[in-house]
């Protein structure tokens, strides 16, 4: 158990490419760090720069106040739980869970016992002399579980250790990972592709784009105060809608026009942001959750927090239901939100003749909003997010954005 | 393709376009694999396995009669005469002198030939799928190349090297040795492709696992690799031990009376008459159950193997 620490650490390949840049992170001692980021971000690059199967070209990694860029990954005492579990398919599970404390030429008694308790652990006692062959999925991902656990590392690596699970037993195996990591205070990296995995397990979450990192927060810091657009868009789901729109007013009657329809915002929004002060009379990027969003019929809406459209898709999800409409508004195009269509597999329609922005709003399941209805939408402006049209930096004010991103581009 | 195939081909094409992709249309060879599982093909295959057996049988067959039975009419004949079986050509052959010593020769080269071959194949392999290390791709390329040539043109220059070594009474040339070493040489090329394209095929996700769990690189081979490997190593030595075994080139060029292997020792007993197939036909089928025993006691591996590479 030791905090990990990556200083300055990037990744330059012999062709060149760059799949890391100067990524600086502090893991507490028994602290859950989830990298989040969309596929090619370089989460999984950083993660096996910490494991010591990739070379770090540049910068420091520290484990334990150890410098271990030279030390190979058998001597640097972490755990690696892989994608694809990578049992030895030719040992039972006990000899797989085993195996690194064979090597280590521990007596032969005492790895028994260790297994047996981490086999206890992981409800894997009736399957240890089975081949892996013969284990189901989640299964197979508590032996891989179990190999890191036996050898009472430093530290755990874990690099998308659900995403081969179907979505119930991932759900599941996801709250027992969380357990297991508790129990144990082992310092835990661990990669996602998955917000909800990143929110649900991080003690805190380190997004990444690109190879850089975009903010380290606690998860609830990093939905509430998203340091850029990339952020924003990424942490929560349904995505938080983004849209351009322009301030004008004054600081105590600030108003915000989106698509041709106007909100007032609580003279609140500006006191807590002092620098939107200077964007008055000018255009942003605003971002607005769906949840942030009501069908006007079920609340009491104030007066000019309305949007109003149609609705031309509604999902009915149980607990809630997504109603899906159009403003007439500019699409928000970005290096960031360009990056998060492509994560989402979405072409970015670019400008099209009328400017025209789909919205997603997250309603109580007692709307009676159809498709083809006009809808009625109450915004909570109170909650409403401001970003930089250019930057696409959170617009905060002096010393309010929180840990922001390490460099600007 | 034959024009009642394109025919019939076309209206499966146009229907087809509703559905997704429907079944491919199977060629007959195709279809003949597909009914191997049935009962009729089961028997088949017995039959023509069987078939193939006759000749071997028929050795057999001929190494227990007498040589003037075998020359007064063909093995069949034991059929209706029965009584004609004896173990007296046998019993003669192994009371040979130089027989029964080409025989512990043919073993004496065969195996270290196969041994050597396994191991310092499986060990370059890994090497050449798994370690890094500068001009490997190179040297990989090297060791490919080596497969195209023929034993035939290292004869006279591995002959006279053979010569010059010579040393407290030991002549390379002649030896047991250079024979075993004429075949690991040349083994080997072919061996090292084979594991490397077989081990490079296990996921790197094992070894880097292994590496995380504290092996070193030898751990990793002898514990991960040779493991998985198993197939493909036992399927070489197979391939390997039964080249070697009945090798005559070789052992021609490189052997003398004193380290000649069976096949040679069999070749030297031909006569131009018939006459002496009371030696031929006992001599012929012991060298041959050998390579026989082996293959079925391992022909579960040898199937594994040859599958190993081109099967994903």
């Amino acid at each position: 158990m030791a905090e990990v620490d990556l200083i300055g650490v990037g990744k330059v390949y012999p062709d060149g490419t760059r799949a890391v840049t100067d990524l600086n992170l502090h893991i507490e001692d028994g602290e859950f760090l989830v990298l989040v980021g969309p596929s090619g971000c370089g989460k999984t690059t950083a993660l096996r720069m910490a494991a010591g199967l990739e070379d770090i070209s540049e910068g420091e990694v520290t484990i334990g106040g150890r410098v271990v860029n030279r030390v190979p990954a058998r001597d640097r005492d972490v755990a690696m739980v892989f994608q694809s579990y990578a049992l030895y398919p030719h040992l039972s599970v006990r000899d797989n869970i085993g195996f690194g404390l064979s090597l280590r030429k521990l007596p032969k008694a005492e790895i028994r016992a260790k297994v047996d308790r981490a086999a206890e652990i992981l409800g894997l006692t009736e399957h240890l002399s089975r081949k892996p062959r013969n284990l189901s999925g989640g299964q197979r991902q508590r032996v891989a579980m179990g190999r890191a656990i036996v050898r009472e590392p430093q530290a755990f690596l874990m690099d998308e250790p659900l995403s081969n699970l179907d979505a119930k037993l991932r759900v599941q195996m996801r709250a027992e990972i969380a357990r297991i990591q508790r129990d144990l205070g082992v310092t835990t990296i661990y990669v996602t592709h998955d917000q909800t995995e990143a929110m649900t397990l991080g003690d805190r979450v380190a997004v990444m784009k690109k190879g850089e990192l975009q903010q380290v927060a606690p998860p609830q810091e990093l939905y509430d105060r998203p340091a850029n657009l990339f952020v924003a868009g990424f942490i929560g789901s349904p995505a938080m809608n983004l849209i351009q729109g322009s301030l004008s007013g004054d600081a105590a009657n600030p108003r915000l026009e989106i698509g041709g329809q106007t909100l007032t915002l609580p003279a609140a929004v500006l006191t807590e942001r002092p620098a939107l002060a200077s964007y008055l009379g000018g255009d942003v990027v605003v971002g607005i959750r769906p949840e942030d969003m009501e069908d006007s019929e079920l609340v009491e809406a104030s007066e000019g927090s309305g949007l109003t459209s149609t609705a031309d898709l509604v999902e009915a999800m149980g607990s809630d239901v997504l109603v899906h409409f159009a403003i007439e508004a500019s699409q928000v195009v970005t290096e960031d939100t360009k990056e998060l269509a492509r994560d989402a597999g979405t072409d970015v329609l670019g400008h099209l003749e009328a400017p025209r922005t789909d919205l997603v709003a997250r309603f109580s399941p007692r709307t009676r909003v159809k498709v083809g209805d006009p809808v009625a939408i109450s915004v909570d402006t109170g909650r409403l997010h401001f970003f930089d049209i250019e930057s696409g930096a959170s617009i905060w004010g002096s010393g309010g954005a929180g840990p922001a991103r390490e460099d600007e581009e | 393709m034959s024009t009642a195939e394109k025919a019939a081909g076309a209206p499966a094409r146009a229907d087809g376009g509703n559905g997704a992709a429907g079944a491919p249309r199977r060629g007959l060879a195709a279809r003949a694999v597909g009914r191997l599982g049935g009962g009729v093909a089961q028997v088949l295959l017995v039959l023509i396995a069987l078939f193939w057996l006759v000749p071997t049988l028929g050795l057999l067959v001929a190494s227990l009669r007498s040589n003037a039975d075998n020359s007064a009419g063909g093995w069949w004949k034991v059929f209706t005469k029965p009584t004609q079986l004896t173990a007296e050509s046998y019993s003669s052959l192994l009371d040979k002198g130089d027989f029964v010593d080409s025989f512990w020769n043919t073993v004496l080269i065969t195996v270290p030939a196969t041994l050597l071959v396994v191991a310092i194949a499986s060990l370059a392999a890994y090497a050449f799928a798994w370690m890094e290390f500068p001009g490997r791709d190179w040297l990989f390329l090297i060791v490919v190349a080596l497969l195209v040539v023929p034993v035939q043109v290292a004869l006279i220059p591995v002959a006279k090297l053979y010569g010059h070594i010579e040393f407290g009474g030991f002549h390379m040339f002649g030896s047991i040795t250079g024979v075993v070493l004429f075949h690991v040489a040349f083994g080997l090329p072919f061996a090292i492709f084979l594991l490397r394209n077989f081990f490079a095929a296990i996921p790197r996700d094992l070894l880097e696992a292994a590496r995380m769990d504290g092996g070193s690189e030898w751990t990793i081979f002898r514990r991960v690799i040779f493991p998985l490997g198993g197939p493909a190593i036992a399927s070489l030595g197979i391939f390997q031990f039964l080249w070697v075994w009945n090798d005559l080139l070789v052992a021609l060029v490189f052997a003398d009376t004193g380290s000649q292997p069976m096949t040679k020792w069999l070749q030297s007993q031909m006569r131009q008459f018939t006459g002496n197939i009371d030696i031929l036909a006992p001599g012929a089928f012991l060298s041959l159950i050998v390579p026989l025993a082996v293959f079925f006691a391992f022909q579960r591996y040898f199937v594994q193997g040859v599958l190993a590479g081109s099967v994903k």
